[in-house]
């Protein structure tokens, strides 16, 4: 460390390259300790998805005998057609696409018109309204009088209990409206001298033109509603209507017992067949995974300009 | 709505619209005392915009809301959701003689510290450690993997949880290989909180740390430069740089963590726990999720509810003016 400052500031200082000046001895050290570390973390943060894999294809007897942890025992493929042969499971596989589908666009409609209004700066009344979402990220209803509502309305055990409840996100909205509010003016002076009004500005110019935060805020809507289960468990008591998740849930709580009220048929439950309907579960956001990431990750970026 | 007027009129608007008014003194007059009749003959089209959107928040947050009144009101199945009669203090009485609600009261801030103390600064940890690496196609694995959890369901988790605590699952299998004796975790109400933390840990620290790396990268490199060239080694860096140049997420962050103290993650709980793990377990949320839709006792729990949230809100504000006096760092 000491013997570092009596460098001279030379042309190699001034790269903008992180320059290798001698470490410490303590400080390589530390960046081998830290690299094997992050390493580790890398391997417990895989580690439960290997297990998982490793269960799916193995018979439920090396399961119980608990050998299996790293790679199949007794590999095999029935598990997979028993959960295939089960029609709840495709129930709700094609339960969980149609509320993700129908939930988004409801979402993206209510949240891109109200950012978009909300980002100029002359409207009047404009402070009044986001003071409007605003409160609801600090304050809400709470869970009974949601569910009094929901109930009152008339959307229990109808697919709009879902969409509708959760259609705007005050975060995903206020972002959109910041991203809007530095989309440049004269873009759309320009078409609205050229007669266009303002739903042709924000149709055919503003929307064409936001596809990188638009898609952000799709990717943050579907995976929120892919991945929902309560409201499906508080409102869609009808089992032709209830999605993967809750169909998950179902299954978690017959074969753990903490579900003694849900009935007989579900208490001994395999945990092959569990892991084979997590598998499938997950699989399709592991696949889109590596693609949508850093979507998500300059979504949030733009989330914390706005602070 | 007098409120949210005033501040619109400082903006600076006049940019905007080139297309009406002659941009005479009386026409500039008249805009800065814009009327709602002029402002919505104008904006009409924009307004048009939001008439779905208020709609929906004002039926479907501002409604609830307004229907924590049945805290204070005798609810009958099938009536009017704003309850029918006054019955004053009644259920907020009947919650705080209710020996259930302060146990579940204490495990909720329990279960809340022990999230904000242990769970809160693994991410500013990771940032750091990720921070100091110098290959960058590693650190971008290591990021990729670690935020994986994050897109999982909460089911999902549970359903990791069950797997790895299971009799025959990984976690017994090492304690029975180093000669320990099997335990079964999820049966135990000792043994819940630290399921619950640990499974949190799994979920939530990779992901948390994109606004502490996106932070550093807004640290300027010639402070870096000027350090080392003043002698100051990487541990002084970190220290004197790298850590005051996270401060305001840091703070920000640890607000709206503070705020969201009480409300811990109810789901998850709902999924992890069962009668035999209640005692540790059993959270405000889960508690009154029982007594309001399992027994049917709705203002009651909506009595309990509204404490929480009520709770909630002032802890934020309390957090933020606090901040804001010591760090000069607010939500607002």
């Amino acid at each position: 460390m000491v013997s570092t400052t009596p460098r001279t500031p030379d042309i190699s200082a001034v790269r903008s390259v992180p320059t290798t000046v001698k470490d410490s001895r303590g400080y390589t050290i530390f960046r081998v300790v830290n690299a094997v570390l992050l390493v580790l973390v890398c391997l417990v943060t895989l580690y439960p998805f290997v297990n998982l894999i490793a269960q799916a294809f193995s018979s439920q007897g090396y399961i119980v005998a608990g050998e299996v942890n790293l790679w199949p025992k007794g590999f095999n493929l029935t598990t997979f057609e028993t959960v295939f042969g089960d029609e709840r499971f495709w129930t709700g596989y094609r339960n969980t696409i149609i509320q993700t589908v129908l939930a988004t666009g409801v979402a993206m409609v209510l949240t891109t018109t109200m950012a978009y209004a909300l980002s100029k700066r002359h409207l009047k009344g404009r402070s009044f309204f986001i003071g409007l979402v605003v409160v609801t990220m600090f304050f809400n209803g709470g869970l009974i009088p949601n569910y009094l509502l929901i109930t009152n309305l008339g959307l229990k055990n109808t697919i709009w209990a879902i969409v509708l409840p959760n259609a705007i996100s005050a975060f995903n909205l206020l972002v959109m409206k910041s991203f809007f509010e530095n989309f440049p003016q004269d873009l759309e002076e320009a078409a609205s001298i050229d007669g266009l009004t303002t739903y042709g500005i924000f149709g055919r110019i503003v929307l064409p033109l936001s596809k990188a935060v638009v898609a952000t805020m799709i990717l943050f809507y579907a995976v929120s509603f892919w991945n929902a289960w309560f409201p499906a468990f508080l409102y869609l008591s009808d089992p032709g209507l209830q999605p993967v998740t809750l169909y998950l849930r179902n299954l978690l709580a017959g074969a753990t017992g903490s579900g003694v009220e849900a009935g007989m048929e579900t208490v001994q439950i395999g945990a092959n067949i569990q892991a084979v309907a997590m598998l499938l579960t997950v699989l399709p956001i592991i696949c889109f995974y590596p693609f949508i990431q850093k979507y998500f990750v300059s979504g949030v970026m733009l989330g914390s300009v706005k602070g | 709505m007098t409120q949210g007027t005033e501040a619109v009129r400082t903006a600076p608007a006049v940019v905007v619209d080139t297309t009406e008014d002659p941009p005479s003194g009386a026409g500039a007059r008249r805009r800065r005392r814009e009327t709602w009749a002029s402002a919505l003959r104008k904006d009409w089209r924009l307004y048009t915009f939001l008439v779905l959107p208020i709609a929906f928040l004002l039926l479907f947050r501002y409604v609830p809301m307004a229907g924590n009144v049945i805290a204070f009101r005798r609810f009958r199945p099938g009536g009017s959701i704003f309850g029918d009669e006054w019955v004053g203090f009644h259920y907020v009485e009947m919650f705080l003689n209710d020996p259930t609600f302060w146990r579940v009261f204490t495990n909720t801030v329990i279960l809340g510290a022990l999230t904000l103390v242990i769970v809160f600064p693994l991410p500013i940890v990771l940032a750091l450690m990720l921070n100091e690496l110098r290959s960058r196609r590693f650190k971008k694995a290591v990021q990729t993997i670690s935020y994986l959890p994050h897109f999982m369901s909460i089911v999902i988790v549970a359903g990791f949880v069950y797997e790895l605590t299971a009799l025959n699952g990984t976690i017994n299998q090492i304690i029975t290989a180093v000669g320990g004796e099997e335990i079964s975790f999820m049966q135990r109400a000792d043994w819940f909180r630290s399921v619950y933390v640990g499974s949190e840990i799994w979920q939530v620290v990779g992901f948390g740390t994109i606004l502490y790396l996106a932070a550093l990268t807004t640290i300027d490199d010639q402070l870096y430069e000027a350090s080392r060239i003043d002698g100051a080694n990487r541990w002084q860096q970190i220290w004197h740089i790298t850590l005051p140049g996270m401060r305001p997420t840091i703070v920000v962050l640890l607000i709206l963590n503070i705020g969201t103290f009480l409300a811990v993650g109810f789901e998850k709980v709902l999924l992890l726990y069962n009668p035999l793990t209640y005692s540790t377990a059993d959270v405000i949320a889960t508690y009154l999720y029982r007594v309001g839709l399992t027994s049917g006792s709705f203002s009651y729990a909506a009595a309990i509810g509204l404490f929480e949230a009520l709770i909630g809100l002032t802890l934020v504000l309390s957090a933020n003016a606090i901040s804001k006096r010591l760090v000069g760092a607010s939500l607002w």
